[in-house]
């Protein structure tokens, strides 16, 4: 058998037989892994706490006919328990891994820039300063940019009009003008329309100073989106402690 | 594929957990070659299982009975509660012979990326079933994993402001595993040692 190294963010883990997981793995230059971790529901694992959820890995792996092997594990950034020490965060973090597992494109298909996308979020989502719910939103509108579906929050996303644009569309790709704009679009805040374009462009600061009433607006604005892309929504989106 | 009723028998098997398409038929040739009498018990009691077990409506643990064993028991404190996510963690700890509370099983733990929040589990009953203040001690006992610290995150959460003394599992339990691995001496250090959960 054929062994690789890569560097991986652990999405998720499902019990495999008696002690074993198959551990899903966004990688820095094979994309999307599934691989199975041997013995490692058992106490006496060498594996521990590594192959956890948000575990950011050195990883070793032998391909296999169907799934691949992981032999060997080295944590290079622990923010598993940190992440699962606040509800919240928590929450906001499984629909992270969500999104970038569903986003990834298929298995072993390299997807160097969500990775990143990923890596950088989580981090974000682990020093604990920002909210994670803003960490989420735009962890999500980025990461549909990433994979081709970029909204536009400034330009009329149908004529490119310049903005600012009082409507949204998600089936239409954003802000729309009131010549493009289809029935039943959206009329946002305009303070809703700024805070979208700050998180998609990383202005924290300006993203900082809005309100709750904003941010669940925003919130729910991106979740539309997300579910005009991804056939099935996110499973675990409803379940973000806001 | 084999003929009808013996490929039935096979795709039912390996729809249990832990049963690949491989293990299915070696199951399924086995129980094929196996004395007929010893196959009609297994099948009697698979049938008996379903009828008569249900969940304890006072903690949620496997039980014959309107209520579960320890339930039943009044040498059992009722002041100290263990909260764990399944019943197979009641025989774990019960097998460590160092705990001598009551249990309240949640029927899993919080796992959003499989639909699993709060409200898929029995918290809502845990927290009907402090309001009378008899509990003054909750242990919170689920998996030593990412979905079983949330968990307790949460229902630390919840607890806090109802003013009861909130504890958690001493490390020493190796991260990542499941609790009903953990041998008796291991999961009996981890209850005598359990810390309040701070602030
Ligand atoms: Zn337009
Ligand atoms: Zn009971």
């Amino acid at each position: 058998m054929a062994l690789y190294r890569d560097e991986a963010i652990v999405l998720r883990t499902q019990k495999l037989g008696e002690a074993d997981r198959i551990i899903t793995v966004l990688s820095r230059r094979h994309g999307r892994i599934r691989a199975v971790a041997r013995g490692v529901r058992r106490t006496s694992s060498r594996f521990g706490a590594r192959l956890e959820p948000f575990s950011h890995v050195d990883l070793q792996l032998a391909e296999g006919r169907s799934l691949h092997v992981i032999t060997q594990a080295e944590s290079l950034d622990a923010m598993t328990m940190t992440i699962g020490a606040d509800y919240p965060t928590y929450t906001a973090g499984t629909a992270m891994l969500e999104a970038a597992d569903r986003l990834a494109g298929e298995d072993q298909e390299p997807a160097v820039q969500q990775f990143l996308l990923l890596v950088g979020g989580l981090r974000v989502l682990a020093g604990g300063e920002r909210d994670p719910s803003l960490v989420l939103d735009a962890f999500l509108l980025r990461s549909l940019s990433v994979a081709g579906w970029a909204p536009s929050f400034e330009e009329c996303a149908r004529c490119g009009a310049p903005g600012p644009h009082r409507s949204f569309s998600a089936s239409t790709g954003g802000v729309v003008c009131p010549a493009c704009r289809p029935p039943g679009a959206a009329a946002p805040a305009p303070e809703t329309v700024r805070l979208l374009s700050a998180l998609l462009t990383g202005d924290w600061e300006a993203a900082g100073a809005t309100d709750a009433r904003t941010r669940r607006e925003s919130s729910r604005l991106v979740a539309a989106y997300l579910a005009w892309h991804l056939e099935r929504g996110l499973r675990s989106l409803t379940h973000v402690d806001r | 594929m084999y003929e009808g009723i013996v490929q039935d028998l096979i795709d039912e098997l390996g729809r249990l957990p832990g049963v690949g398409p491989k293990g299915a038929q070696r199951i399924a040739f086995y129980l094929l070659d196996a004395d007929p009498v010893d196959v009609k018990r297994l099948a009697e009691v698979l049938t008996e299982v379903k009828d008569k077990v249900r969940f304890c409506s006072t903690c949620g643990n496997v039980t014959e009975e309107e209520q579960c064993r320890v339930c039943r028991d009044p040498r059992r404190d009722p002041s100290v509660l263990c909260v764990v996510e399944e019943s197979k963690d009641v025989v774990a700890i019960e097998r460590t012979r160092e705990y001598r509370g009551r249990y309240h099983v949640l029927g899993g733990a919080i796992s959003p990326i499989d639909g699993v929040g709060p409200d898929q589990l029995r918290v809502r009953e845990l927290m009907s079933r402090l309001s009378d203040g008899a509990v003054t001690e909750v242990i919170l006992a689920t998996d030593p994993n990412l979905e079983g610290e949330a968990t307790a995150t949460y229902l630390t959460r919840m607890l806090r402001p109802i003013g009861l003394r909130v504890t958690r599992l001493a490390s020493g339990l190796p991260v990542g595993g499941d609790l009903e691995y953990a041998d008796e001496v291991t999961l009996g250090r981890a209850f005598e040692g359990r810390r309040n959960v701070d602030d």
